[in-house]
């Protein structure tokens, strides 16, 4: 993760995505069998949008993310043993299961959270910039959250600050155009979300977020200036959400057309057929691929599986920090 | 340790908090200060006057009115090597900030299996008493309290005033201290060389044998001048100053009242569902058996604060209230 990446590692991205859509729908089938419990939010469609921003980052950097954050733990590094193992809800969790599919937490990986609070995670990620600013470390703080995050003040509010005080934060909104349920345009006056950051005075662009390489390409660009010191940016991811919000929605509020046409625009097909076309991949590579992530998600489930659960002894344990030690550096 | 060669000199609350935050911004280059109008305007309450011209506006951080992000930038900075000390001008408007402190300071440790600490303080105003009406005027110190994952302090001595601060910064909880408005101005004196306090214990403020008068913060003085009208009227008051909300030492209070066996509880803050509702059941459950009368409480009238003084006083627990629950659990009353 260190190193930058290399535009030319399609299969990078390809095994990236491929990781999180399996995921997702083994997730979706552990739902089902009551393995997983609370509400599930799956990012299946999405996918391109978190492997192309984390293979932007690098160690240095932060992760701020929302509820649906299963695709941005994996890009980022956490191992997917540790987050299945969470969700079931397993000592051996990444969060010893106190924090369950919305509350993925890897401090080893600078990914803080998993925030079910729509925008909670933005003044998080504005302190955690003015604290790499203050001590001069040229980190990145990445934050994600959804079009429906523009709506709370909490998104004004970091916008503003985050600009004024030029703060190392890169705003990325994954726009799948329903808060939940209801479509941006039912909800805000202004649907250009980068004329909002704009008027923050903050560079904003609109991204295709079904094209990996495009996500990347943008966040390579706009990580190199915020790290460079020349304030926070702001990208639009467009995306789309294939799967329902959440394991109890009758998806009342958009037409099924609507759901096959963006399938049709499916980041994981696109670009498999993109690098057939090519020759860097023929149907033995990609199945050897799908086996290759296939065994990886059995070990995780295996892992969860076999995971313990916390002592109820230690059901106080953490409410707070009892060494000054504990406050990290 | 305090040195021989101290001496008592004069100050105010404010100042001694002042010299709290000058002591802590000087002892450690990770402390900052963040909060509306800290800066050039001096705060609001005039306890940062002078701070940033004596440490420049990278460490005097004067914010937008945007208390959401700034508290929770707090956090965040708190969760990455910074100490930061975040001003929020009174309580109510912490309201507006209430899902960081809630949602993200208070869970963040624990939801996170233990990952993480968030060495922070939140700094607010709180309480009546200068006619500022039922938007600037409430006592919600009881609602953080409730909270597990915060830490709630209530300095109402000069010493705590001086001391508490540094060991809320040394702590690696985020912990919220409550500074009442009608303690900025109050005067006496402090060592020249107080310092750190502890903030895990409540303390006896006046010994007595007859009954436990149990407040804390802005109380803390009505408490002690009830006692003294107490004391000219033959009965014997012990004054338990609270000091710190969360986490609780009810190890001091049920000491006092098996002690006194008779308890009033003094609090700014309404009456149902009040802090004083929370230290009468810790009572009722750890020293029923040793009451020889019941709990009584003296708290604000359960209305938003008034502005006209007359109503305003009326509206809070005043000394004469105070005399008079202590006489009726006492059994002068009658």
């Amino acid at each position: 993760m260190t190193a930058a990446p290399s535009l030319e590692d399609d299969l990078g991205r390809l095994r990236g995505m491929l990781r999180i859509r399996r995921f997702e729908e083994r997730a979706a089938e552990l739902y089902g069998a009551g393995k997983i419990r609370g509400f599930l939010h799956l990012c299946v469609g999405e996918e391109a949008v978190a492997v192309g921003v984390m293979r932007a980052l690098t160690d240095v950097d932060a992760v701020v993310s929302t509820y649906r954050e299963h695709g941005h733990a994996l890009a980022r590094g956490v191992p997917p043993d540790r987050i299945m193992a969470e969700m079931f809800g397993k000592a051996e969790g990444c969060c010893r299961g106190r924090g369950g599919s919305m509350h993925l937490f890897d401090a080893s990986h600078r990914f803080y959270g998993g925030n079910a609070i729509v925008a909670g995670g933005l003044p998080l990620a504005t302190g955690l910039a003015l604290a790499d600013k203050m001590l001069g470390r040229r980190a990145v703080t990445a934050c994600l959250f959804g079009d429906g995050a523009v709506a709370e003040g909490e998104f004004h509010e970091c916008m503003n600050l985050a600009a004024l005080w030029r703060l190392p934060v890169l705003f990325l909104c994954e726009n799948n155009l329903y808060a939940m349920g209801t479509a941006l345009a039912l909800t805000e006056s202004q649907v250009d979300l980068c004329a909002k950051a704009r008027s923050y005075d903050m560079p904003a662009d609109r991204v295709d977020g079904m094209d990996v390489t495009a996500v990347e390409r943008a966040a390579l660009a706009a990580v190199a200036t915020v790290r460079a010191g020349e304030g926070p940016r702001f990208l639009e991811l467009a995306t789309y959400r294939f799967r329902a919000h959440s394991m109890f929605d009758a998806e009342l509020y958009r037409e099924k057309r609507e759901v096959e046409r963006w399938k049709l625009r499916d980041p994981i097909a696109a670009l498999s057929t993109l690098m057939k076309l090519g020759g860097a991949l023929d149907d033995a590579g990609l199945s050897a691929l799908e086996s290759e992530v296939a065994a990886e998600l059995d070990a995780a489930v295996a892992f969860a599986e076999a995971g313990t659960l916390e002592p109820v002894e230690d059901l106080t344990r953490d409410v707070y920090a009892t060494e000054a030690s504990d406050a990290r550096q | 340790m305090p040195g021989s060669d101290a001496v008592m000199v004069r100050t105010t609350w404010r100042e001694a908090m002042r010299a709290a935050l000058r002591e802590a911004l000087q002892a450690d280059p990770r402390v900052f200060l963040m909060g509306e109008d800290v800066g050039r305007y001096g705060g609001c309450y005039a306890v940062s006057r002078g701070l940033l011209e004596e440490f420049g506006p990278e460490r005097i951080r004067d914010t937008p009115l945007s208390e959401s992000a700034f508290v929770g930038a707090g956090i965040g900075a708190a969760l990455n090597g910074m100490r930061p000390i975040v001003e929020v001008m009174t309580v109510n408007f912490s309201l507006l900030a209430l899902d960081q402190i809630v949602n993200n300071a208070a869970t963040l440790r624990h939801m996170s299996g233990g990952q993480f600490a968030i060495p922070l303080v939140i700094r607010m105003a709180t309480g009546a008493g200068r006619q500022l009406a039922a938007q600037h005027s409430h006592s919600l110190e009881g609602w953080y309290a409730h909270v597990p994952g915060l830490k709630v302090l209530c300095p109402a001595t000069l010493e705590d005033a001086r001391g508490m601060l540094a060991s809320a910064l040394a702590d690696p909880n985020p912990v919220i201290l409550f500074e009442h408005v009608g303690l900025y101005n109050v005067e006496g004196t402090l060592r020249s060389d107080a310092g750190a306090v502890p903030i895990d214990r409540a303390a006896v403020r006046r010994a007595g044998t007859q009954l436990s008068l149990i407040a804390y913060g802005g109380m803390i003085p009505r408490a002690l001048e009830a006692a003294e009208k107490l004391a000219a009227q033959g009965i014997d008051a012990e004054v338990i100053d609270l000091r710190v909300l969360r986490p609780l030492d009810a190890a001091t209070l049920v000491a006092s009242v098996r002690k006194t066996r008779r308890a009033v509880i003094v609090d700014e803050g309404w009456r149902s569902g009040s802090f004083a509702a929370e230290i009468s059941a810790r009572l009722a459950e750890e020293a029923f058996y040793d009451l020889d009368a019941p709990i009584a409480r003296v708290c604000s009238a359960e209305v938003p604060i008034p502005y006209a003084r007359h109503m305003e006083i009326a509206a809070l627990p005043q000394v004469e209230a105070i005399v008079g629950a202590a006489r009726e659990v006492v059994g002068t009353h009658a």
